[in-house]
């Protein structure tokens, strides 16, 4: 099968890999770098558990065929805490309780993520309406809507 | 969430250190930094990707298969078929002597229902497996199929699976399980109402959001670690070591951190077939589901019918029920015999009613075998139950809750399958509901207690 | 056309465990060098917090915190068997077996203290800080970090033990039915509110209050998300989930995220949590298993609801538009 290269950063370091034309960003990420905190839930763009975030936008992995991502900046769950120190929303989803299972988290911390660095003081509408493309079966989404809530008021509080 | 504490008081001490505490998940730091493990996290080296070939059909005699095209597509490794796999007649709860075997790991010359798996393809990739699935030539005798339970029970009806012989799990105590107290028609005789209601439901699917899958590994000294989903580690083991007829000491299980299940990772089905795999090709091995076959093929929660048949007085004192239940198992029984009779054990509900008769009944279908999921054969006869005690409240005109208090079972009551009840709760979880939802009942139920004997 | 409100109500209890098996689960505690304790085990975590749960319990039955127990599980070349993830049945089950296991290690662990501290092992107690005291005389005391290193180091003593839970198979006799299908019952009772739109069919979930026995709330966090996630998932029962649409018929079954049907973040209905604590005698601490049990009595009250606010009965599960239009029209006397 043909190969293609693909060249882009991931959570800020250079990644260059030649993989089989057509695979996606998440198998990508998954089996060739290494870096296996987005999941693989349905592999057809509806369960968000895929969700990375790609020059400051939110996408589905699984839907994202890699050779496509050339130049790009690419965020995942596992980039976010610097120096073992969580991000705020990673701390919020600890204190919250708002992982059981954890195989919806990282795809909602991204999808939060993004959220909050468009909107950084969202009402509760806001919230939900960026979680909706994610699912999860464990929680009943309300400790993920009360942990992205408290992010939101420990980022204005460090601003402020 | 609120702790009530006034409860039960007398029952507790709260002299503990560490239980009772709110401490933090030890897995939750690994969850929301992406580092938890699952099963699928892990990479090996030549790893093949298994796909399977499904029936298009409810029911079909196998005429033939040929696979001669697969075999040749590039980046295949190995085709499996029936007579690849060992044993290949299983039924899981065989471990703890419920059987009969049952059901095949690969069809051979039958299949029962739409989505059976009938080839088991291992490639390089998963795109050249699931292009070489296309090429799989299977030559159907398609037969009729029955997809109705009350259908599949009439006499004449086609028969569904040939190793039980009759459209129904036989127990040792006939067509179906039974419970008997009392004289429930005496009761029927003598009671103020008599209502009979059916109710029904369909399968519903437990959607974790990781899909049920292993990876097997060899490990290179005629042993295969299996990193797998399952809820159930040696059982899946063992129900393994016998389909695969290798001895346990071969095999190798890893798991435990599990993306969600809900009773849908109890069957054993991916696991002896990977192994399998591995074991012809000396080659690491993932069989994962795709959501559609999460969806549509792996065992959902069975479809009920719960037909309720009760005598109630109009003073609120409900003298006899009769429940009638089906389990609809689809084509084979995996857990659902066992589902079947734990209604039976379940009926009438929490309550104390002097004359009952309990038939649950496991019926077999051309339909996706069902399994246990969150509530296994409980969670569809309490809105069964449920629902019949709001129609009976209304019936007698006496208020849902106060109608309850009333038939509540207390410690000391004897229950339908002849146990004493213990440790019963019922009426004061009503009383805190009465208090929380602002539904008030009179002062006498507020007052009862589940310590002293029901009338 | 209006938009109509109906309250419902529902009470149920849920067996603990499958006595029609034994159900045997099993357990290992050992002590490391340096007075940490692993609890080994083949039970698995779903995502309900097994780990974290052995680890309490382990902790609270040596007298140690918990943050100085370690679980490990689920590999079959090291965990002792265990029946599996289902029926309620892990905490109860590897819980009791954890007890046993850890009581039989602090018993050598209290023994080899006793040796250090000259006294008999019965007069020793645990402070739950990692110590272990003369009872009476608490200035004479000894770490269990030093216990453990004497344990390995001089005294030769493995600070071990197993466990096992199994309770006789039980058979049911086959005309009256005679059985003990399980051990303890947790009990629930639920009250839901419902807007049904008679014009769509439509039912939104306003609250739900529910009040859980569950006999013994062993990390009440954790309690608060198995109940709430339950809680959702039964009301997404009631009204959504099917495989096959148009049951006994096949055709039509979902097969992705966007034709399954759930409610989403947008759908929540304000759901209330009351746990009341009837320790059972049986259980780890008293504890029952809720898992199940949380899931169900919003069905039923959510149908009731729906009565109580349009007049007709859906006894077919999901409770969909579909079928509440058709029953709201076949009770005015239209056809169907
Ligand atoms: S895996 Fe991408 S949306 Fe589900
Ligand atoms: S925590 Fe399990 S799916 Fe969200």
């Amino acid at each position: 099968m043909a190969k293609v290269p693909v060249q882009f950063t991931l959570n800020g370091a250079e990644k260059a890999e030649f993989i089989d034309s057509g695979t996606t960003l998440l198998n990508a990420l998954r089996d060739k770098i290494g870096d296996t905190s987005p999941k693989g839930g349905c592999h057809q763009g509806t369960c968000g558990a895929c969700s990375v975030i790609l020059d400051g936008e939110l996408r589905l992995s699984c839907l994202t065929l890699a050779e496509t991502c050339n130049g790009a900046a690419i965020t995942t769950t596992s980039g976010l805490s610097e120096g073992g120190v969580l991000h705020p929303l990673q701390r919020a989803f600890l204190d919250a309780f708002a992982t059981q299972c954890g195989f919806c988290t990282p795809g909602m911390i991204m999808a939060a993520k993004v959220l909050l660095d468009h909107t950084p003081n969202p009402s509760r509408d806001e919230v939900v309406e960026a979680l909706s493309g994610n699912i999860c079966r464990c929680t009943g989404y309300e400790p993920i809507i009360q942990a992205v809530l408290t992010a939101a008021r420990s980022n204005s509080q460090h601003a402020a | 969430m609120e702790l009530r504490k006034s409860y039960f008081a007398d029952q507790r001490k709260d002299d503990l250190h560490e239980i009772g505490q709110p401490r933090p998940r030890s897995d939750s730091p690994g969850h929301v930094t992406g580092k938890t493990a699952y099963f699928a996290d892990r990479n090996f080296p030549g790893m093949l990707h298994l796909k399977m070939v499904r029936s298009p059909h409810h029911h079909a005699r196998i005429r033939s298969i040929d696979i001669s095209e697969v075999e040749k597509h590039p980046g295949v490794v190995k085709v499996l078929t029936a007579k690849d796999v060992p044993h290949n007649v299983y039924t899981i709860l065989i471990l703890i002597q419920i059987g009969p075997e049952d059901e095949t790991v690969l069809a051979d010359g039958k299949v029962r229902w739409k989505g059976e798996a009938v080839v088991a393809i291992l490639a390089e990739t998963e795109r050249a497996a699931q292009e070489a699935a296309a090429k799989v030539k299977v030559d159907y005798e398609v037969l009729p199929a029955v997809f109705d339970m009350e259908e599949a029970l009439k006499p004449g009806a086609p028969i569904v699976n040939e190793y039980h012989g009759q459209n129904y799990y036989l127990y040792d105590s006939g067509e179906c399980r039974k419970v008997r107290l009392g004289d429930v028609e005496a009761g029927f005789a003598g009671a103020d109402h008599v209502l009979e209601q059916a109710y029904q439901s369909s399968p519903i699917e437990h959607a974790p959001t990781e899909t049920t899958g292993c990876i097997v590994a060899p490990e290179g000294n005629d042993r295969f670690t299996c990193y797998t989903n399952t809820q159930a580690m040696f059982f899946t083991l063992d129900n393994a070591s016998i389909i695969l007829q290798m001895p346990g000491n071969k095999l190798h299980f890893v798991g435990g951190t599990v993306g969600g299940g809900f009773g849908g990772k109890v069957d054993v089905i991916v696991e002896p077939i990977a192994i399998l795999g591995a074991k012809l090709t000396g080659r690491p091995v993932s069989f994962i589901y795709s959501r559609e076959e999460e969806m549509q093929i792996s065992s959902p929660r069975a479809a009920e019918k719960v037909v309720i048949k009760d005598g109630v007085m109009k003073d609120g004192r409900i003298v006899a029920r009769k429940v009638t239940g089906y389990t609809d198992a689809g084509a084979y029984s995996r857990h659902s015999p066992y589902g079947a009779q734990k209604g039976a054990g379940h009926y009438p509900g929490p309550y104390t009613i002097p004359n009952v008769w309990i038939d649950t009944y496991c019926v077999y279908t051309n339909r996706t075998p069902s399994s246990a999921m969150r509530g296994f054969g409980v969670t569809i006869g309490d809105f069964a139950l449920e629902v019949q005690m709001d129609k009976l409240a209304r019936l007698i005109g006496m208020d849902p809750l106060e109608f309850r208090f009333i038939n509540a079972y207390r410690d000391g009551d004897m229950k339908a399958h002849r146990q004493p009840t213990e440790g019963a709760a019922l009426i004061e979880c009503m009383q805190e509901a009465s208090r929380a939802a602002n539904w008030p009942v009179a002062e006498k139920y507020l007052s009862m207690s589940s310590y002293t004997k029901g009338a | 056309m209006a938009i109509r409100r109906g309250r419902g109500v529902a009470a149920i209890n849920y067996p603990t465990g499958m006595n029609l098996g034994g159900d045997p689960t099993q357990a290992l505690v050992h002590s490391t060098p340096t007075g940490n304790f692993m609890v080994t085990l083949s039970s698995v975590d779903l995502g309900q917090g097994m780990k974290q749960i052995m680890a309490q319990i382990c902790a609270e039955t040596i007298g140690v915190p918990t943050d100085r127990v370690v679980v490990d599980t689920a590999d079959t070349d090291t965990g002792p068997h265990c029946m599996g993830t289902f029926a309620s049945r892990g905490t109860h089950r590897a819980g009791n077996a954890v007890i046993q296991a850890a009581r039989e290690a602090r018993q050598v662990m209290l023994e080899v203290a006793a040796e250090e501290l000259e006294v008999n092992a019965s007069d020793l107690e645990t402070d739950g800080q990692g110590n272990i005291l003369v009872k009476g005389a608490p200035q004479r005391s000894i770490s269990i970090f030093d216990v453990a290193l004497s344990a390995h180091f001089k005294r030769g003593r493995s600070i071990s033990g197993r466990g096992m839970f199994l309770i006789p198979r039980s058979y049911p006799e086959k005309e009256t039915g005679a059985m003990k299908p399980s051990t303890c019952y947790a009990h629930a009772c639920t009250v839901a509110e419902v807007e049904v739109d008679d014009e769509t069919g439509e039912v939104t979930v306003l609250t739900v209050k529910n009040v859980f026995e569950i006999g013994r709330a062993l990390n009440p966090k954790l309690v608060e998300q198995q109940l709430v996630g339950g809680s959702w998932m039964g009301i997404s029962h009631a009204l959504y989930e099917t495989t096959e649409p148009y049951y006994p018929n096949r055709d039509h079954g979902g097969t992705d995220f966007n034709q399954y049907l759930m409610p989403g973040p947008g759908d929540l209905a304000e759901t209330e949590i009351i746990v009341l604590e009837r320790p059972s005698a049986d259980g780890p601490y008293g504890a029952k298993g809720p898992g199940e049990m949380c899931a169900n009595p919003q069905i039923p009250a959510v149908a009731n609801a729906v009565f109580d606010a349009v007049g007709v009965r859906i006894d077919t599960l999901p409770i969909t538009p579909e079928r509440i239009l058709r029953a709201l029209k076949a009770q005015a006397g239209a056809p169907n």
